[in-house]
């Protein structure tokens, strides 16, 4: 059957728009949902807002004639928050889109609530490439990184600069063993061997030391952190400490991680970001933009994917007309926003998969010595570039149900 | 080197020195909330705060005011002891003559706002704290490579330990304490200050701490959830060694240290849990801990 109850409702909106429109500007609703005051507070969190406002700055949406309104929310890291907080905004709030969106367990509930609610969302702190992959829908996208880029970037290069045996240090949840299985498989097909891996309780560990030696013990040349956060800083403060030889891949660092270690710390470790702010002149230019409104921090890849995504959707709703745009369904809305190519300063020109993979370079960084830094955040160095078609899982390997053979 | 179990001696040597190691820590924290609550029927959920406020005030003084770690850890006891006789006079002392309970909600709910207000104030990823020069570097032990700052904290820590330990069970000031937490109104008759002595004693348990915080520093990032991972597991350690009881405490503090970092080779995954196993059996088999005296 052709005409759906849902459907009658749409059409019954888009029809009804244009009057509302006429009677007063119309206002696209965007909710930052983040987490602001936990763990991964640094890495998203209020900074992530900013980045959002900057968008709508940037975009001068007063002369465009509709107005924008930001609302922000806490998920606490908590999958089922998090999406109880998505229906509310959704159903009651008038939300348009949910933006940001949280780390992967979060990520995975909101999408399912999008999906149910049929409304807009894109994702920009997450790791899980499964948001792309088994799990994915016509509601949702994927903006900033996953952990296949993660893997293929940092793996790939540290199996072919001789890193051809590997420990993994895996926190004890699905991130961790996804991330691990990953890499794990960009290491074998290098021609590398995985020699063991030890699972550490998640959370509640501290101290590393206990496994950092077991790797060690190990032969490995390369110890892989499959974790992230705090984790991930304990490990290679605790490495360092126990002068332990192996070079450490960071499999998911930011750039608040290494500001908050240091670089006496963490100089010579390779990690991957798909942006840094200091990596060309457009990414320099949007960061003094930020820099006024934030002076304290510079943003990580998945603060100025906020940006990015805000930028391209409100670039959209311009170009398709805010009245139109706002009557259209999630699956609408995403496709109109797939459609358009992007081109932001922060990750440059780029676009947007059927599978909801939005795609751009992955960078592979070495953090600098404390001598190389020139000042504050002067943290990376550019080792290489993955280009844009080869930086993200291939769309046929992700087994999305929106892909049809 | 021999094989145990299946496993080189070498790595089963490294993991019983670590495994002391993270005990010290045990020890001094648990070591405070026993004397807490043993003189104060309090138990201290803001002593994970506090140990972190301990790494957060030795974090301060080398930023903004260059005063370098050791001093740090004379320093921030003090200052967080005396931050702790606020707490006590302002809130806990209100507290003594209700039940458990609203001790324990009344410290957990200080323990968020401390943890929340930190939070506010430094973000959630923490701060880089170095080593002290002095103690960089480490010593080949054969089995394994023992940084010298690990060394120096099994050391400062039983030292702390021990003299605290003397303090209570050997000298007239421990003598007088532990009258005042068996009959306070009697020990007032004989003229001691016992609502004073409960402040000074609660500041006491807190500035442990602290110093536990410092100690903490170079090893792990501070960062203002730092106790709240530790905070449970100090806990279990209380419980199993005996409510209040002193040498319990820190005698459980080294010895589970020791059973983590082995169940970390055997099981790793187990390692955040064991000590919650070993809870539980002691729990049923001798419901007042190890070394406790009776149920209360």
């Amino acid at each position: 059957m052709s005409l759906t109850r849902r459907g009658l409702l749409a059409a019954t909106a888009a029809t009804a728009a244009p009057f509302s429109a006429r009677a007063q500007r119309p206002t696209l609703k965007i909710g930052v949902l983040t987490d602001l005051a936990g763990v991964y507070q640094d890495i998203v969190g209020p900074l992530a807002v900013e980045c959002t406002r900057l968008a709508i700055a940037d975009f001068g949406v007063s002369a465009k004639g509709f107005d924008v309104e930001i609302v922000t929310a806490d998920h606490q890291n908590k999958p089922d928050i998090g999406a109880s907080l998505a229906r509310q905004w959704y159903d009651r709030d008038g939300v348009d889109i949910i933006m940001e969106g949280g780390s992967s367990g979060v990520a995975l509930a909101v999408a399912a609530v999008a999906k149910d609610k049929n409304k807009a969302y894109i994702n920009s702190g997450g790791a899980t490439s499964d948001l792309t992959g088994t799990m994915c829908n016509a509601q949702t996208l994927h903006w900033t990184y996953d952990t296949y880029m993660l893997a293929k970037s940092t793996g790939g290069a540290m199996v072919k600069a001789g890193g051809d045996s590997w420990f993994f240090i895996t926190a004890d949840y699905a991130f961790g063993h996804a991330l691990t299985r990953d890499v794990g498989s960009f290491v074998e097909q290098g021609g590398g061997k995985v020699l063991g891996k030890v699972a550490t309780p998640f959370p509640g560990t501290t101290d590393f030391s206990a496994f950092l030696l077991q790797a060690q013990a190990s032969g490995a040349k390369v110890i892989g952190l499959a974790n992230a956060g705090a984790d991930t800083i304990n490990c290679i403060k605790q490495a360092r400490e126990f002068g332990i030889k192996a070079t450490l891949g960071g499999l998911l660092v930011f750039l608040s991680d290494v500001h908050s270690l240091g670089l006496e710390v963490c100089n010579g470790l390779v990690l991957t970001e798909s942006f840094y702010w200091d990596l060309n002149d457009r990414t320099r230019a949007f960061s003094e933009r930020l820099k006024a409104k934030s002076p304290a921090r510079r943003a990580g890849m998945a603060q100025a994917g906020c940006y990015s995504s805000a930028l391209h959707y409100l670039k959209v709703a311009n170009d398709v007309g805010v009245g139109k745009f706002k009557a259209a369904g999630g699956a609408d809305v995403i496709e109109m926003l797939k459609k358009m190519p992007t081109d932001d300063d922060v990750f440059g020109a780029g676009s947007i998969r059927p599978d909801g993979r939005a795609i751009h370079p992955s960078y592979l960084f070495q953090v600098k010595k404390p001598s190389e830094s020139k000042g504050p955040w002067d943290y990376y160095k550019l080792l290489s570039t993955t280009p844009t078609d080869q930086a993200f899982r291939p769309i046929a390997d992700g087994r999305c149900p929106l892909i049809k053979a | 080197m021999f094989m145990i179990f299946g496993y080189s001696s070498a790595l089963l040597f490294g993991q019983l020195l670590l495994g002391l190691i993270n005990g010290a820590f045990y020890a001094l924290l648990s070591l405070g909330l026993a004397i807490i609550f043993g003189m104060l029927n309090i138990v201290n959920f803001a002593h994970g705060a506090l140990f972190m406020l301990g790494a957060f005030v030795a974090w301060a003084l080398l930023e903004f005011l260059g005063i370098p770690y050791w001093w740090s850890l004379l320093i921030a006891p003090i200052v967080v002891g005396a931050f702790g006789i606020i707490l006590e006079k302002v809130f806990i002392a209100r507290l003594y003559k209700l039940d458990h309970l609203y001790g324990l909600l009344l410290t957990f709910g200080l323990a968020l706002v401390i943890e929340g207000l930190a939070r506010n104030q430094f973000g959630s990823s923490g701060m880089p704290f170095a080593i002290p020069p002095e103690l960089q570097g480490g010593t080949d032990l054969g089995f394994m490579f023992m940084p010298n700052y690990r060394g120096w904290v099994v050391l400062a820590s039983a030292s702390v330990c021990l003299v605290v330990w003397l303090i209570i069970d050997k000298t007239s000031l421990g003598a007088n304490l532990r009258a005042a937490t068996e009959n306070p109104a009697l020990v007032q008759s004989f003229g001691i200050n016992v609502p004073r002595m409960i402040t000074l004693t609660y500041a006491a348990g807190v500035a442990l701490a602290a110093f536990a915080g410092v100690l903490a520093a170079p090893i792990y990032s501070v960062n203002p959830g730092m106790g709240s991972s530790f905070i449970i597991t100090v806990f279990a350690v209380v419980v199993i060694g005996g409510m209040g009881s002193i040498a319990g405490s820190i005698l459980t503090g080294f010895g589970l240290g020791i059973v983590e970092g082995l169940t970390k080779v055997f099981y790793p995954q187990g390692s955040a849990t064991v000590i919650f196993v070993v809870m539980v059996i002691v729990l049923l088999t001798r419901p007042a801990g190890l070394f406790g005296r009776g149920g209360h």
